[in-house]
């Protein structure tokens, strides 16, 4: 960016603010079209396209959470374990033979239960930092579930416990053939993501965990009560763990004790790739979709054209490091001097 | 002109014990609607466990504090916001990575109800950010602006701004000028001097004679806890100043 043009340099920086909000959009879309150009047949066809969002759909649960604690300045390495647990109460209250309701609403119930237990470990015991908490919880949490079944898979639930991650929306009365449905658990993260922006926006509960990331000390000064959004955060991620397993019941129809295993890293992945900063009050929920989407995209792509799931761990790990290069490129030229 | 306008605060008496140590020990001190007091000390005088005092943060020992003529008990900082008592922290206290108009409104924004959400009301804190810097003429590019794009003087301009937003009948100081490049003293002393004129009373904490001879009407000196001296600044000089920071009369 040298002196070569005043009103090129301008416009650049007339540019940045976009670029910072929808630069990762940006990216998502680069994404798209190179995958379609290399495999124009089958990457854009209804069939594929669901696929991904079927295959994202859990995930995108674990991430939203988590990315609501990385906006706190903190971590949930427990996500995992958290959905695994409530997918094993799940598995157990159906095969005792409760009705449909009760099944569904008890993931999600555990789910908030262990998000609690987090939130209120870091805040009572004044743990160091979180990260220590949900380390320890992750294995408490994984241990428990498989204590709790034994350790084997629990399989079979009704059509109604699986509608969220397996019903699908018949799409024929819009003149498409049978096979261009849509997943109902397309339908679930459009929602759900739509709620959590509106709250991390709209609200000011959502406005102090953005301050709580930003400067925790100003918070406090500013007679916020720390602590009790930091409990309601970290409940929050593991409610949505507890969504993700009851999405994960409806695609597997199987509780499992290998379930979400190191998915966290997953999630944190995604935040990371979608534009959130680890020191906190930075990101965007749209940001953390194209996080999960790019992750998504990349791991179908590489599947479609054949490429060994050993070369797909490292892509991934390439994309988080560049994507966070970027970003701080991108603050080089944004923050003043 | 200060002593034709009203008693705000007055500290009587006031002590502070931490354990065995003594950090204060009966002092007291008075603030009048429309002046400014600078409070100067050397490190370990007193100056900051005094303004703990002030906003709530400490509970004093012995003494009371009165405001407007009424005794009050401060029990947080939450009182003596409540009362118009208002802190502008050394820190700043402010959230970079928000908007000017949110750290402004921070903890106490205008919302709209829906049931158990609070929605955040925009462009009623646009409105008011806007009205609140005019007032003050502090000029920003935008109340939208984020605060780590600004500079120390604008950072500490919005500290000020958010400090005086709700009515703020005395604003306290800690070092407001300690961090600040020097053509941005000028800009936060005449923001001092604005707050006065609308008839708030600033006490102002500093180890710069430059800034109490430029702003302050009155100033006080602690030493080893105590009230060591005091002067309206026409009857003083820096030099006298000086030497009562070091504890020579």
């Amino acid at each position: 960016m040298d002196s070569k043009d005043q009103d090129k340099n301008s416009l650049y920086l007339k540019l940045i603010p976009y670029f910072e909000k929808y630069g990762i959009l940006l990216l998502l879309v680069i994404m798209i079209v190179v995958m379609h150009f290399l495999q124009p047949d089958v990457f854009l066809s209804w069939r594929n396209v669901t696929n991904v969002f079927k295959q994202i759909s859990w995930q995108s649960m674990l991430a939203l959470g988590v990315f609501m604690v990385i906006v706190t300045a903190g971590i949930d390495l427990s996500v995992g374990s958290i959905m695994m647990l409530s997918l094993m109460i799940l598995a157990i209250v159906a095969k005792a033979g409760a009705p449909w309701y009760i099944v569904v609403i008890t993931p999600l119930i555990a789910g908030f239960l262990c998000g609690l237990f987090n939130g209120l470990g870091i805040t009572l015991l004044r743990m160091p930092h979180p990260f220590i908490m949900t380390l320890g919880t992750l294995y408490i949490f994984r241990g428990t579930g498989n204590l709790i079944s034994g350790g084997t898979p629990i399989s079979g639930f009704t059509d109604e416990v699986r509608y969220l991650g397996h019903g699908r929306i018949d799409l024929t009365w819009l003149g498409l053939e049978k096979s261009q449905y849509l997943p109902v658990s397309l339908v679930l993260i459009a929602i759900v993501y739509i709620i959590f922006w509106i709250f991390m926006n709209k609200t000011r509960t959502g406005k102090w965990i953005y301050a709580i990331g930003g400067n925790p000390n100003a918070a406090r000064a500013s007679g916020i009560n720390v602590n009790k959004i930091l409990v309601i955060v970290y409940s929050l991620c593991g409610f949505l763990s507890g969504i993700g397993a009851l999405i994960l019941a409806g695609r597997t129809d199987s509780g499992y004790p290998n379930a979400g295993l190191q998915s966290e890293l997953d999630a944190i992945a995604a935040c990371i790739i979608g534009g959130a900063s680890f020191f906190g009050g930075r990101g965007t929920v749209l940001g953390v979709f194209a996080g999960v989407m790019i992750m998504g995209i990349l791991r179908n792509g590489l599947n479609l054209m054949d490429v060994s799931s050993f070369w797909q761990q490292v892509l991934i790990g390439s994309i988080i490091v560049l994507a966070v290069y970027v970003d701080v490129l991108r603050r080089d030229f944004g923050t003043r001097k | 002109m200060s002593s034709a306008n009203q008693l705000l605060l007055e500290a009587k008496n006031v002590t502070k014990y931490f354990g065995t140590i003594t950090a204060l020990e009966n002092v007291n001190l008075k603030i009048h609607a429309g002046e400014c007091l600078g409070v100067v000390g050397d490190n370990g005088a007193g100056k900051t466990t005094l303004m703990k005092v002030l906003s709530g943060l400490y509970k004093p020992s012995a003494g009371s504090l009165h405001f407007e003529g009424k005794e009050k008990v401060l029990e947080s900082p939450r009182d003596s916001q409540n009362l118009g008592l208002e802190m502008v922290y050394q820190d700043l206290a402010l959230a970079g990575n928000l908007p000017i108009g949110e750290n402004i409104f921070l903890g106490r924004e205008p919302t709209t109800n829906l049931g158990l959400l609070k929605f955040l009301d925009y462009k009623k804190i646009k409105e008011l950010t806007e009205a609140h810097l005019g007032k003050l003429k502090i000029n920003v590019k935008s109340a939208d602006q984020k605060v780590e794009e600004l500079s120390g003087g604008q950072r500490q301009a919005v500290a000020i701004a958010r400090s005086t937003a709700f009515n703020a009948k005395v604003v306290i100081m800690d070092e407001p000028t300690a961090a600040l490049a020097i053509k941005e003293v000028g800009k936060v002393l005449d923001l001092i001097n604005g707050l006065k004129k609308t008839g708030v009373g600033v006490i102002v904490i500093s180890h710069r004679m430059d800034d109490i001879f430029a702003v302050c009407d009155r100033v006080m000196a602690l030493f080893q806890g105590t009230n060591f001296a005091e002067s309206e600044l026409s009857n003083t000089s820096r030099d006298e100043v000086i030497g009562w920071i070091m504890g020579k009369k």
